[in-house]
């Protein structure tokens, strides 16, 4: 039993014939917190969530979920996890309701029960409208409403998310992320999968980053992001003629070199001075007589890090799809 | 600038996080139960996928015994459209392992599989509440089929033990079938495939049996096909336990076309000796990995 530390796997590993899908994974989560597993499609996310919810069994290593093994005792990991998979999972040809009192049941509660928590979660997930409608009729946000609504039913003790945000729109996404942050703070532990960066620094407490199923780097965003050399000041030059001049004196300012990007108008020069450095640049900008269109600080996107972690850009493998059929 | 994008209102007051303690388990049954109900609203909510239990049969019921009805006639003597019956009855019944079929292969479509398979349910649950779910389906072309039969003038000519007998048939025989959709489901994977093997396979082997025509008129092999096929045999057998006219069997016929009821129960205890835990086996092994 690990009641400090309700994720607790090592040394996972997974194979799928030739192709080794996860190559001895470690993962860690101490109770109430957000861990983001992030990486490239491909990389053994999904893998690693289908072992850690039962749904896949690892060919070495070993996991415990909610204090119980997710070899030897699935149901009773099952009766105290909740999983979004990537694709909302819910019944298309069910109402709202009757998906939710399905779920319910499943999980054992009697029908009375049952539809109880169903009306609740509706309720409180926005959906009490739609509820008596098909979720086929659904919106994609509605959707995942309702898919996160079902894994809340049980009261999880942990929760499992894959690619929660994918394909959502901004608003979609803000409410997810609001949503997650009531159930932090309400003392769940979550695991989610990611390919963004901003998500998984915005989210969790702790970034595990893999590639073909190994950690290649772990830490909070803040450390992760001086390993990848801190943010990034990018400015758009209105006039296509000063773009030199904006480079050199970002470089000047930031004492790194500029990448300049010509058909964009953009430069683009990595800083660990955050917003003072921003300021510096403007100042610079605004004595050269060079007028920025946009000047911002920005993170790295996953490519970037990826870049500086590995080396490599990432090799687009898309066969997260085939670990899920196989 | 800052544009803030309204969200919905988004409040938790469920218990979360592992506050109360998780749910005894409510029984294999119950599993099931919940299960096959949902199986249930799905074929309410899908008349067309139905289509292959209700207005197929019906259609089939008219078309034969009104555009062929007419050229065909049954060598011991009697009416065609009393002879069709037990066919079509037969063929509705091969027939139903589609549907099935196509509400595994769908579950694996929709992810629904691993929906269920997150859930702390009985083992056998989702495969028992097909069955269910299934099983039930199968009443409402029996049904559908006897009515229709009535008003173009089928009667039951026998007493009602064997009538009884007749019907109990054609449910066993719809359960086995549900092995075959299983097996079907599971192997092939995806509903185009299922409708592909469905209309490759099923049809023909619906098709080469005394279901509509007398066997008589068949060319072999075709006809030692026929008289071995149990769409044939179950043909033949509800004829005889309803006593409606089929071609007189006669002492140089094969085994099966002398003993269609016991040929029939074989068939029936086979499949599902047989094919069901090879089914349940297949199944497994094609939602884990």
């Amino acid at each position: 039993m690990s009641n400090t530390h309700p994720i607790e796997a090592t040394g996972l590993v997974k194979r799928f014939g030739e192709k080794t899908a996860l190559d001895g994974i470690d993962i860690s989560v101490p109770a109430g917190t957000v861990t983001a597993v992030l990486g490239p499609n491909g990389a053994g996310k999904t893998t690693a969530v289908r072992i850690l919810t039962t749904l896949s069994k690892a060919d070495e290593g070993s996991a415990n979920v909610a204090g119980f093994d997710v070899a030897t005792d699935p149901t009773e990991v099952r009766r105290r996890i909740g999983l979004a998979a990537q694709d909302a999972t819910i019944d298309p040809l069910l109402t709202g309701f009757e998906n939710l009192v399905m779920i319910c049941e499943l999980h054992q509660m009697p029908r009375k029960a049952a539809k109880a928590r169903a009306t609740e979660l509706l309720s409180e997930f926005s959906l009490a409208d739609a509820g008596s409608r098909v979720t086929g009729g659904y919106s994609g946000g509605m959707r995942r409403r309702l898919d996160l609504a079902a894994t809340l039913v049980a009261d999880p003790q942990v929760l499992f998310l894959d690619e929660p945000t994918t394909g959502l729109d901004p608003r979609a996404r803000n409410e997810l992320w609001a949503v997650l942050d009531i159930l932090v703070g309400r003392g769940t532990t979550i695991l989610l999968t990611t390919q963004y960066l901003e998500e998984a620094d915005r989210l969790s407490d702790d970034i595990v980053v893999i590639d073909h199923g190994r950690i290649i780097a772990q830490g909070d965003a803040r450390s992760l992001k001086r390993q990848v050399g801190g943010d990034n000041i990018g400015v758009i030059v209105l006039d296509a003629n000063r773009l030199e001049d904006a480079a050199a004196t970002l470089s000047r300012v930031t004492g790194a070199t500029a990448v300049v990007d010509a058909p964009n108008r953009a430069a683009t020069a990595p800083t660990t001075a955050g917003v003072a450095g921003l300021a510096d640049v403007a100042r610079a900008l605004a004595d050269e007589g060079i007028e920025a269109e946009d000047l911002g600080l920005r993170q790295p996107t996953l490519d970037e890090v990826f870049l500086t972690l590995t080396g490599l850009p990432i090799l687009e493998e898309d066969d997260e799809r085939a670990e899920e059929v196989a | 600038m800052t544009v803030t994008t309204p969200t919905t209102e988004i409040t938790i007051d469920v218990p979360v996080g592992g506050e109360t303690e998780p749910h005894k388990s409510l029984g294999v049954f119950h599993d099931v139960w919940v299960i096959a109900r949902r199986g249930l609203i799905h074929m309410k909510r899908q008349p067309e996928q139905l289509s292959d239990a209700t207005i197929q049969p019906i259609m089939f019921v008219l078309l034969f015994a009104f555009v062929f009805g007419g050229a065909i006639q049954v060598p011991g003597g009697g009416s065609y459209k009393e002879f069709l019956m037990g066919g079509i009855f037969a063929q509705t019944i091969v027939f139903s392992a589609f549907g099935v079929a196509m509400s595994i292969a769908n579950d694996r479509k929709n992810q629904a599989v691993d929906r269920f398979r997150s859930l702390p349910i009985a083992n056998g649950a989702v495969l028992g509440g097909h069955a269910v779910a299934n099983l039930l389906k199968a009443f409402l072309p029996i049904v559908l089929m006897s009515i229709t039969g009535f008003v173009i003038g089928w009667r039951i000519h026998s007493s009602a033990v064997d009538a009884a007998h007749g019907y109990l048939l054609m449910v066993a025989f719809s359960f086995a079938m549900i092995w075959i959709g299983v097996l079907l489901g599971s192997l092939v994977g995806t509903p185009e495939g299922v409708t592909g093997i469905a209309f490759a396979v099923l049809f023909p082997i619906t098709f080469i049996a005394s279901t509509f025509v007398p066997l008589v008129t068949m060319p072999e092999p075709l006809r030692t096909v026929a008289e071995w096929n149990p769409t044939s045999s179950l043909s033949d057998a509800l004829r005889e336990l309803f006593g409606n006219p089929n071609t007189p069997a006669v002492p140089s016929d094969p085994w099966p076309i002398q003993h269609p009821v016991a040929y029939t129960w074989i068939w029936i205890v086979a499949l599902v000796v047989i094919i069901a835990p090879l089914a349940v086996r297949i199944y497994r092994n094609s939602i884990t990995d």
